[in-house]
C-alpha cells in the first residue's frame, strides 16, 4: 500500500459483484441467526398456504369419493354438507377466501420484511462502507425472504395436507384410504408449493429495492 | 511541504449544502486540506460544526456540492457507484462510534465480509480473517457472536475489519465515544501500532483529548471551515493531567 504513484480515474477498476453462491453463504448466517424472527414473518405464509393446501385438497378427495357413488358414502358426504349433485362447480366463496388469505400473506411479507430493512439501516451503511454493491444488499434482502417464503409453504403445505387427510378420514372414515386420489392431491400440492414460491418471492422484490437505496452514509447514524 | 507523492488526500475548496426545506444549511463553507501519506490526522470540531459532513466527505460516502477531494491522485466525484465501491473495499477501512459489527455474524465472519466483498472465496477470507484476528489480539475469540464479548473486543474486531483488505487509509469515527477511559486507550494504541505496522494513514472524528496526543496533526472545523491547522508540536494537549500518562 505504500508509495504508490498517482493514478487516473480509468485506472479505478469497478467493484466486481460476488456471485450468487457466495451471497447465499453470507446471507445464511443472518436466516440461522433470526430463526425465531423468521418463524414470525414465516406464519403468516404458512397459514395462508396451509389453507390453500385443505381447502384443494379436501376437494379432491370429496370429488374422488362423489365419483365413488357409494350408496352409505352419499350420506356421509350429504352429512359432512357435499352436494353430491353439484358436480364439479367451485365455491366462489371459497375461491374469494382463498384469494384474501393469499393476499393478506403477500402483503404480510413485504411488511416485515420493509420493517426489517428499516432495523437494519444502519448494518446496510455498514457492508456498503466494506464495499458491497446495490446488487448484493438486493440478492441478499431476496435470498432471506425467499428462504423464509419457501419454508413457510412447505410447512403450510404439510400441514394443510395433514390436516385434510385428518379431517376426510373422521367424516368418512374407511372409504377414503379406498378412494384417495392420490395422483390429484399431489397435483394441488405442487399448484400450493409454486403458488406460495411466487408470492414470497414477489413479496422480497420491493422490500430488497428499498433495502439497496441506503446509502454508505447511513452507517454513521447514531441511534440504535 | 513534502513531494506531492507524499499527499494522499487532498481536499479544495470542499462545501456542501443541505436543502432543510426552503432554506440552506451551508454545512461546508470551503475546505482546503492536505492529508500526508502514513499520517495520522484528528478532526475536531463542535456537533454542527461540519465536522462529520467533512469527514464523510474525506471517506468517500457523501459528494460535495463544490470542490473536489482526490485520494491518490483520483478526484472521487469522477467516479461511478462501482469505482467508488472499490475504493470503500480496497482503499479505506471504516471504524465506526458503535462498532457496527453485523450482530448475527461471529467474530470472524465480519472480519472475512471486506474480503468476500474484494472477490475472495469466503474459506480464504476466513483464513485472512481469523489471522488478522490474532494480529489484534482475538484469536481466542473468531467464532463469538458480537453481542458475546465486550465493547472494546467489539472495537478490535472492527479494527481488524477494517484492516483485512490492507487499505491505505483508516476512517475512525469516534472511535473510543462508545468506550471507558482506559479500552479507549487500548483502542488509541492499537490504532497507532497498526498504523506503525501498516504504514496507514489514519483519520479520526474525535472529541476525545487521548486521541489527540497520538496525532500528528489535527484540524478545527468551526462553522463549515477548517478554523486551524495543527501539526505535531504545534498543539499542546494536556493529557497528563487526566491519568498520568500520555499515548504516543
Amino acid at each position: 500500500m505504500n508509495a504508490q504513484p498517482s493514478i487516473t480515474n480509468a485506472a479505478i477498476p469497478e467493484q466486481r459483484q460476488v456471485s450468487w453462491a457466495v451471497s447465499f453463504q453470507v446471507s445464511w448466517a443472518g436466516i440461522r441467526r433470526r430463526f425465531f424472527r423468521s418463524l414470525i414473518t414465516m406464519s403468516g405464509v404458512v397459514l395462508a398456504i396451509a389453507f390453500l393446501t385443505y381447502m384443494q385438497v379436501m376437494n379432491d378427495i370429496v370429488r374422488a369419493l362423489v365419483r365413488a357413488d357409494d350408496a352409505v358414502l352419499n350420506v356421509l358426504l350429504q352429512q359432512a354438507g357435499v352436494d353430491i349433485y353439484a358436480g364439479d362447480a367451485p365455491d366462489r366463496m371459497m375461491v374469494l377466501l382463498i384469494v384474501l388469505s393469499l393476499l393478506a400473506c403477500l402483503v404480510g411479507i413485504i411488511n416485515s420484511m420493509l420493517m426489517s430493512v428499516t432495523e437494519r439501516i444502519k448494518e446496510i451503511g455498514t457492508l456498503k462502507c466494506l464495499g458491497a454493491l446495490d446488487g448484493f444488499i438486493v440478492r441478499s434482502y431476496f435470498i432471506e425472504s425467499s428462504v423464509q417464503g419457501i419454508a413457510g409453504t412447505v410447512l403450510g403445505c404439510l400441514i394443510g395436507l395433514a390436516v385434510a387427510i385428518a379431517i376426510a378420514t373422521t367424516n368418512y372414515h374407511g372409504y377414503i384410504a379406498a378412494n384417495l386420489p392420490l395422483l390429484s392431491i399431489l397435483r394441488s400440492l405442487a399448484m400450493s408449493l409454486g403458488i406460495g414460491t411466487l408470492l414470497s418471492v414477489m413479496a422480497a422484490i420491493l422490500p430488497a429495492y428499498i433495502a439497496a437505496r441506503k446509502q454508505p452514509v447511513d452507517a454513521m447514524r447514531v441511534e440504535e | 511541504m513534502k513531494a506531492a507523492d507524499d499527499i494522499i488526500i487532498t481536499a479544495r475548496d470542499v462545501t456542501k449544502v443541505y436543502q432543510l426545506g426552503a432554506e440552506e444549511v451551508h454545512a461546508l463553507r470551503g475546505i482546503s486540506l492536505d492529508v500526508r501519506r502514513g499520517e495520522y490526522l484528528s478532526i475536531l470540531g463542535p456537533s454542527g460544526s461540519g465536522k462529520s459532513t467533512f469527514f464523510n466527505m474525506v471517506g468517500g460516502l457523501d459528494r460535495p456540492t463544490s470542490g473536489g477531494i482526490s485520494v491518490d491522485g483520483c478526484n472521487l466525484q469522477d467516479l461511478n457507484q462501482k469505482q467508488l465501491a472499490w475504493i470503500r473495499c480496497h482503499k479505506m477501512g471504516y471504524i465506526f462510534q458503535s462498532f457496527n459489527l453485523i450482530q448475527t455474524m461471529t467474530a470472524v465472519e465480519n472480519v472475512s465480509l471486506p474480503r468476500i466483498f474484494a472477490g475472495e472465496s469466503p474459506a480464504k477470507a476466513r483464513a485472512a480473517a481469523a489471522e488478522i484476528l490474532e494480529m489484534v489480539g482475538l484469536g481466542h475469540r473468531l467464532t463469538h457472536l458480537p453481542s458475546q464479548v465486550s465493547g472494546g473486543q467489539q472495537q478490535r474486531i472492527a479494527i481488524a475489519r477494517a484492516l483485512v483488505n490492507r487499505p491505505g487509509i483508516i476512517l475512525a469515527d469516534e472511535p473510543t465515544g462508545n468506550l471507558d477511559l482506559h479500552t479507549g486507550e487500548e483502542i488509541i494504541q492499537l490504532l497507532a501500532d497498526m498504523k506503525k505496522q501498516f504504514g496507514i494513514t489514519i483519520i479520526t472524528a474525535t472529541h476525545d483529548m487521548k486521541m489527540l496526543s497520538a496525532s500528528d496533526t489535527v484540524v478545527w472545523i468551526k462553522d463549515g471551515r477548517a478554523d486551524r491547522i495543527a501539526r505535531k508540536g504545534e498543539f499542546e494537549v494536556a493529557i497528563g493531567t487526566i491519568d498520568g500518562k500520555t499515548i504516543a
